[in-house]
Parts: structure tokens; sequence; C-alpha cells
């Protein structure tokens, strides 16, 4: 369990399979190399999504055309908003550690279906490359946004139908991500492991997995009838066919508010690992963390009429859907209130991987409360479609689901390469993001409340003194997270070597050896039925 | 879960779902001739989820698998029963 020197195991980093060098990744079964180069699509995808983000922030830094023209800046933020979240969000946290963890922390060598799963990120990596070939085929790039809206993307003659096939094959992705990541829950626990027993990652993992299996084919149909509506003139959308664009919303949402949840759990699964283990403490209310993820991925399957207030539904449907909304807020304090109550007393050590989950309930419960407003229907109308819209919901997918994305890879890189990196650059950059961040997205709740609306490249001079706060955060959270790559990797690559086990966790992760070996464990896992036992 | 052992249902059970599929394709032919408005959507779609019932539970062996599998499919034919109801609290008060 201690030894970590070398040549006394061969890791999963050092095993020589059937292929040699970049085949030795991308043929690979092993779903550790699996969750890595997922890992790494993600993060070149997001940097180029980012500087779209960026480019568009400097358009915004003055009223009137600054460095792009209108129909440039509709693409730009579709193919911004599909990237980030079909290619970066949706994935993100479950492809990457569940895959490298999920199977780690419940005691298995592998997930149930290995081939299912590099056959997943085949598919994957298809469905980017026809997103972002369609920025470039004849029509230009889709100006649709990334929510696709009917009847503008049917008729619309930029290149609406390989954008919508592209998502098309990332939810196939998904769906069978989700369907392997249930089967090895159910079936590849270690002897011993009941489902009570399991890391409350797993929980996580597990409830969002049942929510990629059941929404995603919705949206699957919904893009198919959209193509068909384009390509044959079948009426289901258009209402000049005879067909009902509210439709289009009603299905479009009642996958995509679940994609929230897909986003969004691991990410509460990361931070409920992250938190016991800085504070040296047993986490609050196991059962409720775990049921509560179960819970927010019930109800949230309920509340999708929250986007269309405003798109004419009826009466009855809007109080309803408003209802439902503040009931989802419901589990989700459970869980800040579990994570606050687990730090109280505990002995708190604020190493970056903290850190990130600190600000990371900041970031969240700001989103999570201006979601409130946005799920009352009065104020909604209001602010609907305007720029408080843009901040609140990059303060709940990139502050939060994006926060803990750094947190997680702060807290397991060790683990993943064996490796450190610089604690003190990481805890600058750190702080660089949180300025940056709420600089960049804070200004906006105000400019949408004040009127600014979203999706426009021009506004009245009236809103440029905040616009320019908006984008002076941008270049400095550009420049933060410039900062940490970097550091994070030079320190996959260079920087000393970690012990098994730096941070004194408790989950099995921590019992072997850093990096793992092929399989995992080489001698059965000893499995302690109270995953956060801290003396 | 009952993994590895095989049932063979028997072939007259076998027949007698076919017959009770074919004559529920049958009555749904047969209910269009009704003029029920709006809920005509509604009785073809109770009639589909009776015959996917009997698929299910014979012809994809759930009779014989582990309570909590039939739990979870059960689970999710309500989840999708109770999508399809709220989405016509919008199209039924419109
Ligand atoms: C890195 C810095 C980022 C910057 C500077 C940035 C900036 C922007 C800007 C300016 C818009 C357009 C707003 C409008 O015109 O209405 C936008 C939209 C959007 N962003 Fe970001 N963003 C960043 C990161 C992210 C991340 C990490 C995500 C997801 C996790 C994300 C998801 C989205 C989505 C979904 C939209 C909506 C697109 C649409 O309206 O169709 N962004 N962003
Ligand atoms: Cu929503």
């Amino acid at each position: 369990m201690s030894g970590n020197k070398k040549n006394e195991y061969v890791s999963y980093l050092e095993h020589q399979g059937k292929y040699k060098g970049i085949f030795s990744w991308i043929f690979t079964l092993d779903h550790k190399r699996i969750g890595l180069i997922y890992m790494y699509a993600i993060i070149v995808l997001f940097s180029i999504g980012a500087l779209m983000g960026l480019l568009m922030r400097i358009e915004l830094i003055a009223p009137g055309e600054t460095i792009m023209k209108p129909q440039t800046y509709n693409g730009m933020f579709t193919v911004h908003g599909i990237i980030m979240i079909f290619m970066v969000v949706i994935p993100g946290l479950s492809v990457v550690f569940g895959n490298f963890f999920l199977p780690i922390l419940i005691g298995a060598k592998d997930v149930a279906f290995p081939k299912l799963n590099r056959f997943s990120w085949w598919v994957y990596i298809t469905g980017c490359g026809l997103a972002i070939a369609s920025q470039f085929m004849q029509n230009g790039p889709p100006d649709t946004g990334w929510t696709f809206y009917a009847p503008y993307s049917t008729t619309t003659g930029s290149n609406v139908i390989m954008a919508t096939f592209a998502a098309f094959v990332l939810g196939f992705s998904s769906i069978l991500t989700g369907l392997n990541f249930i089967v090895t829950i159910h079936q590849m626990r270690a002897p011993g492991m009941k489902f009570f027993n399991m890391p409350l990652f797993s929980w996580a993992i597990y409830a969002t997995a049942w929510t990629q299996l059941l929404a995603t084919p919705i949206v699957g149909i919904t893009l198919l009838m959209l193509i068909a509506e384009r390509l044959f003139g079948i009426g289901f959308f258009n209402p000049s066919l005879g067909g009902d664009p509210v439709l289009f919303q009603h299905l479009f949402w009642i996958y995509s508010h679940p994609a929230v949840y897909i986003m969004i759990l691991p990410a509460l699964g990361v931070i409920t690992e992250i938190i016991p283990t800085f504070c040296q403490k047993k986490i609050y209310g196991y059962k409720a963390i775990a049921l509560s993820s179960l819970a927010i991925a019930g109800v949230g399957f309920l509340v999708w009429g929250h986007h269309m207030f405003t798109s004419g539904m009826s009466d009855q449907a809007r109080w309803f859907f408003s209802f439902l909304t503040f009931l989802v807020a419901v589990p989700s304090a459970i869980k800040v209130f579990n994570w606050l109550a687990t730090m109280y007393k505990g002995s708190i050590d604020l190493k970056p991987p903290f850190l990130y989950a600190l600000s990371f309930i900041f970031l969240f419960t700001i989103g999570g409360t201006t979601g409130l407003l946005l799920g009352s229907v009065a104020t909604d109308v209001q602010v609907h479609d305007t720029a408080f819209v843009v901040a609140h919901f990059h303060y709940i997918i990139f502050g939060g689901m994006g926060f803990a994305f750094f947190a997680a890879i702060h807290y397991w890189l060790p683990k993943m390469y064996g490796r450190m990196y610089n604690m003190k650059r990481a805890t600058i950059a750190w702080g660089i993001n949180f300025v940056g961040f709420n600089l960049l997205y804070f200004p906006q709740f105000i400019l949408g409340i004040e009127g600014m609306p979203r999706r426009y490249f021009d506004y009245l001079p009236q809103f440029q003194p905040l616009e320019v706060v908006s984008t002076i955060g941008g270049f400095i959270l550009i420049g933060g997270l410039i900062f940490m790559i970097s550091n994070l990797v030079q320190g996959a690559r260079k920087g000393e070597i970690a012990p098994a086990n730096p941070w004194h966790g408790t989950t099995l992760e921590w019992q072997i050896p850093s990096p793992p070996p092929l399989e995992n464990f080489d001698e059965a896992p000893i499995i302690n039925p109270n995953p956060y036992d801290y003396k | 879960m009952a993994n590895n052992v095989s049932h063979i249902t028997d072939y007259k059970v076998l027949a007698r779902v076919v017959l009770i599929l074919m004559s529920l394709t049958l009555l749904t032919i047969f209910v269009t001739s009704f003029h029920l408005g709006a809920f005509s959507v509604t009785v073809a779609l109770l009639i589909a989820g009776v015959k996917a019932f009997f698929i299910l539970t014979y012809f994809m062996h759930l009779k014989y698998e582990s309570l909590l599998l039939r739990l979870l499919v059960t689970m999710i034919f309500v989840l999708y029963a109770v999508i399809i109801l709220i989405t016509f609290i919008d199209y039924a008060y419109r």
C-alpha cells in the first residue's frame, strides 16, 4: 500500500500493451487512459471556446462594430455555446474523473464494458469533428444559438443541419457512457461494498448516468425532427407548415434542463469528496447527500418549462413549472448545508483543491439564488434573454461545474500522474481566476436588469462602463487560466514525485500507489463500510 | 440478478402473447372510427402502453428478472408518462 518507489510495480502509464505511442492511448481499453484522452480533448476544446468568449468580450468593449461583423458575432456565440455545452461541460467531469476514478472508488478493475467505453470516446471525437467542420462548410457557421430554436433554425440559410447532427452524435456518446456507468455501479462493486458504503462521488455519477440515459434520447429525436423539417418540409415546428414552435422548446428543454444536472451533479460529487479530506472530518449527513443527488436528478426532469415563461405557454403551465423549480432548490440547499456542517470545527487546510471547492460553493450559491429569480414568472419576464441570464448560467456552469473541474484536477492530479504541481503558483492562479471571474460576470447581472439584451453585438452607450469592466475581467480570467494550465502541465510532466496519499484522504484511490497500476488493485482492496473514516 | 440462467418460455405462452398483441393492434385501428377529439392520442398511447408491457414482460424476459430491475424499468415508464402529462398542462389550457 505504501510502496511508491520505482520498479516495484508497473503503473498504467508505463504499462506496455498491444499498441505503441499514440495508439496505446486512442485504442486503449484502460478506463484511466480513456479518462485522460477525454481530458486532453476537453482542454483543447475549452481553450478554443474560451478564446471565442474573449473575442466576443472584445467586440463588446465599445458600442458599434469593434472587431467583427454582426453575423460573425452570431456565429461566434452559437459556436462558443455548442462547444462549451455539448463538448466541454456535459461530458466534462463524468467522462474524465468518472472514468478515471469511479472504478477505483468502488474497488473495481475497470468499467463494466471497456470496449463500449473506448467506442464512446470515438463517437465523441467524431461528434466534435462534425461540429467543428460545420463552421467551415459552405453557408457559414450556424447562427441560431446553441438552443437551435425553431422556426428560425428551420429557415435560416446557415449550416444548421450539420451542427445539429453533431449534437446528435455527441448525445449518443453520452448515452453509452451513462449506460456503462450504471452497469458498473450495479455489477462491479468490490465484495463488501454496498450502495451506502460507496464514496459520494460514485452516487453523483450514478444519478448523472441515469439522467444521461433517459434524457438524451429526447433531444436526439428532436434534432432529427428538426433535420427532417429542413430536408423534407415535414411540419413539426414551423407554423406555416402546420407545426408548433413551442413544441420544439418543450422537447429541447425536456432534455436540456436535465442536462444542466448532467453537468452539475458530478461537480457536487467532487466537492463532496474534497471537503471531508481538507477538513479531516467525516462528511455530515452521508445519506442525505447521496439521496439528494437522486432527488435533484428526479425533480430536475420536471422543471424544463422555466425556460419558456415568455414563449406563449399557458398560464397554468407557467405557475406549475415555477412551483417545481422552487422545489428543486431544496435538495441543492441540503448539500450546501451539509458541506458547511462538515467544515464546522474541522481542521481546515487551505490547499488549492479546497480553495477551488470553497469558491465553488460561493459561485454556485450566487448562480443558484439568481436562478430562483429566473424561476419566478414575474421577474423572469423582466430579465429573460438579457445579460442577467448570461451571468446566471456562467455562474452555474463555469463558476460551478468549471471550478469543480479545476478543484478535481488539483485534487487528483498527483494520483493520476504520480507528480505534484507547484502549490504556490496554483494558489496564485486560483486567486487570479476568482477575481477575473467575478469581474467578468458580476457586472452582467446589473447590465441585464438595466435592460442589456443577450446575444446582441451592439448596445446603447449608457452600458459601456460596465461592459468595459466585464471585458477587463475576461482578460484577467484568461490570464489566470493560462497560468493555471501551464502550472498543471509542468507539474504533471516534471513536478516532484507525489506520495500515494498527499492529502491524507480515506477513500480507496488513496490506498493504491500513484500512478495506479494497470488494474488498479494488485491486492484485493479492504473495504471500510464508512468511506470517510477520519480519526 | 439472474444473469446466466436461461429461461425457455413455453411456445404456447409466446403464441398467446402474439395473439394479444395482434388483437390490440386491431383495437387501435378500430377506435379510430370513433371521434374522440383530443383524447384519440391518449387512447392510442394507452393501448401502445399495454402492448409494450406484454413485450417487456414476456419477450424481453422481465418477468424472470430481479425486483430491482423491474422497478427500474417501471420507473422509466412512469417518468415518461409524467413528462407527457406535464407537457399537456400547456396544451390543454392554451
Ligand atoms: C473563458 C471565458 C468565457 C468568456 C469570456 C465567455 C463569454 C461569453 C460571451 C460574451 C457570451 C455571449 C453573450 C451574449 O452575447 O449574449 C457567452 C455566451 C455563452 N457562454 Fe460563455 N464565456 C466564457 C466561458 C464559458 C464557459 C466555461 C461556458 C460553459 C461552461 C460558457 C457557456 C456559454 C453559453 C452556453 C453561452 C450562450 C450562447 C448562446 O447565447 O447561444 N462560457 N459567453
Ligand atoms: Cu433549466
